[in-house]
């Protein structure tokens, strides 16, 4: 019986042909945890006897929730996983070297094939990387730490085949929004995803992790783009799924004529094509997350930007998705372009997305943002409005003042 | 089950769906090892009351997806340790469900139940039957896997592992 990628990794992981509904233990390739999940994690590593991980180069910590620390009591926390980290000689990336899922692909610490587990719900983005990828919490994570490995239900699979190509001016972000508008935030709840098709095809690695990121917005426990047209520095065998693979759900979009997408408060699944919210004032504009902090992310708000002055009734937040973003966007004059229109920029890291500093939106105002969550007090403020959309939408309307369809700027 | 208690005669606070860990606890209020401060912000952005009515052994009761979102453990441990002493749900979001077992927190998935607020509960935990004494309904809740089982049976992960040492099926 044919078998999806999901099940094909975690065969390869347990030794034996599995398939969805099975319970397994599984070895993993690599675990981290975020500053807001590895306390947590040092703590219960700790109660539960844990002395050693159980691989200090297959484990990582990362602080870039609350990065720099905020407080004291954040500033005591930091303290705490560089102490842990030192003790058990693996590697803590520090304050401004990025976003815990951009520096864990940048650094290798996940490859094709891999199971990974990270202590943060957007695990999934390694997705793009044809790697299985889940997030869990603190406790489970300690104990993947503790042991190397994870208890998994091995999931069944809903495939989303996309048609077609995106148009000019319309981009991975807009074709996610537009699927977890369809698929819903509970729609996937449980299940793996796999993303295949035209649409994905020719998408830089940037763009799938876009893409895989929002998995977690469906409820999915992972979410894998296929293989096909993927390109990384280094050779891989990819793992693509059976032809006779079985899958619980399949959805078809032709997305050839796709037009930029906005997800309106309060849930990420309330997407509308951007033409429902065109005039919307904003007060706020931000770029930057796990979701849409990267380079080509910076490079199409700067070609928007260039040679003009965002809306002086909008601030604006930069915050690259790691050091060796910013520094790719210091280089090519992107990150020149947007502070001479206006942007203000932050330490590389989560920045305002989880609501602890770094841009905290005051009652009644209206944010356009390029992350993946606006549930409500999502930025800090229960009585603020957060909108979503791409980096070309968010980068438009706070130059316009208002949500504005940025293909104007475009083609 | 030797780590939690198996029978809870209570009172249910009932909302609605998708209501996402954000709701639950706030991101602001996440990074603390201090699980009291966890407990005075629960639901707030949700139900600005609930941390103020909610008594020790109450049972929460939503609708479909609860927990959606964010991975923070935060979330099940602000509702025990407010006092919650089970979660009702239509569906659980995956990351919470397996939180909430992990750190104790009894979760019981019930697709079509009808539970109000103030309905008075009668559950059986070990056998995951729930007696609405208001409404005179019972349901049974979707059988939990086997090792979620036992771990919840050890008061949680942290309990499993010490005892065990590493997992098994």
């Amino acid at each position: 019986m044919g078998q999806t990628i999901s099940e094909k990794i975690i065969s390869n992981h347990v030794g034996r042909k599995v398939y969805a509904g099975e319970l397994v233990i599984s070895e993993v390739d690599g675990c981290m945890a975020s500053d807001t999940t590895g306390p947590l994690t040092i703590k219960a590593f700790r109660e539960m006897g844990g002395k050693k991980v159980f691989d200090p180069n297959k484990s990582a910590l990362i602080i870039d929730h609350a990065a720099p620390s905020p407080n004291e009591r954040i500033a005591n926390l930091h303290k705490m996983m560089r102490d842990f980290a030192k003790e058990q000689g693996m590697r803590l990336f520090e304050i401004g070297e990025g976003i815990c899922h951009q520096v864990m692909v940048e650094n290798e610490y996940v490859k094709p094939g891999d199971i990974f587990i990270g202590a943060d719900s957007h695990t999934p983005t390694y997705g793009a990387l044809n790697a299985f990828a889940c997030g869990v919490g603190s406790t489970d994570l300690a104990a993947t730490m503790m042991t190397g490995k994870i208890w998994l239900k091995v999931p069944q699979t809903i495939q989303i085949n996309c048609s077609g190509r995106l148009q000019e001016g319309v981009t991975a972000k807009d074709l996610i929004l537009f699927l977890v508008g369809k698929v819903t935030v509970s729609g996937a709840t449980y299940q793996a995803i796999e993303f295949t098709g035209e649409a994905f095809e020719d998408l830089s690695l940037a763009s799938r992790m876009t893409i895989a990121n929002m998995s977690s917005e469906m409820g999915a426990k992972t979410g894998i783009v296929h293989p096909r047209g993927l390109e990384l520095d280094y050779d891989f065998e990819a793992i693509t799924p059976d032809e006779d693979a079985h899958y619980i759900k399949t959805f078809d979009f032709d997305v050839s004529g796709l037009e930029p997408q906005v997800s309106a408060p309060e849930s990420p699944d309330n997407v509308h094509n951007i033409s429902n919210y065109e005039g919307t004032k904003i007060n706020y504009a931000f770029i930057g997350t796990c979701c849409n902090g990267r380079l080509e992310d910076l490079d199409i708000a700067a070609e928007i930007l260039k040679g003009k002055k965002i809306h002086p009734d909008v601030r604006m937040v930069i915050a690259p998705a790691s050091q060796s973003v910013l520094l790719d966007a210091m280089g090519n004059g992107t990150m020149q372009t947007l502070i001479e229109a206006g942007a203000s920029l932050i330490t590389s890291g989560c920045g305002p997305c989880v609501g602890t500093h770094q841009g905290v939106p005051a009652d009644g105002e209206v944010v356009i943002s390029a992350a993946n969550r606006n549930f409500r007090g999502r930025m800090g403020n229960p009585n603020s409005n957060i909108y979503l959309g791409a980096p070309s939408t968010v980068a438009a309307s706070a130059l316009e003042g208002q949500i504005v369809n940025p293909k104007k700027y475009l083609v | 089950m030797s780590g939690v208690q198996t029978t809870i005669k209570a009172k249910a606070h009932a909302y609605g769906d998708h209501i996402d860990t954000d709701r639950i606890i706030p991101g602001k209020y996440t990074k603390t090892l201090d699980l009291s401060t966890l407990a005075n912000h629960v639901l707030e952005d949700l139900d600005p009351n609930f941390n103020k009515i909610v008594k020790q052994g109450d049972v929460l009761v939503a609708g479909i997806n609860f927990g959606c979102g964010s991975s923070r453990e935060q979330a099940p441990l602000a509702l025990k340790q407010a006092g919650v002493s089970v979660v009702i749900a239509k569906d659980f979001a995956r990351i919470f469900f397996r939180n909430a077992i992990n750190i104790g927190l009894p979760v019981l998935e019930i697709a079509d139940h009808n539970i109000q607020k103030g309905a008075e509960l009668d559950i059986d935990l070990k056998e995951g039957i729930v007696k609405d004494l208001t409404a005179e309904v019972t349901y049974t809740a979707t059988k939990l896997p086997d090792i979620m089982i036992d771990i919840l049976g050890e008061g949680g992960l942290v309990n499993y592992l010490t005892k065990h040492g590493n997992y098994s099926l």
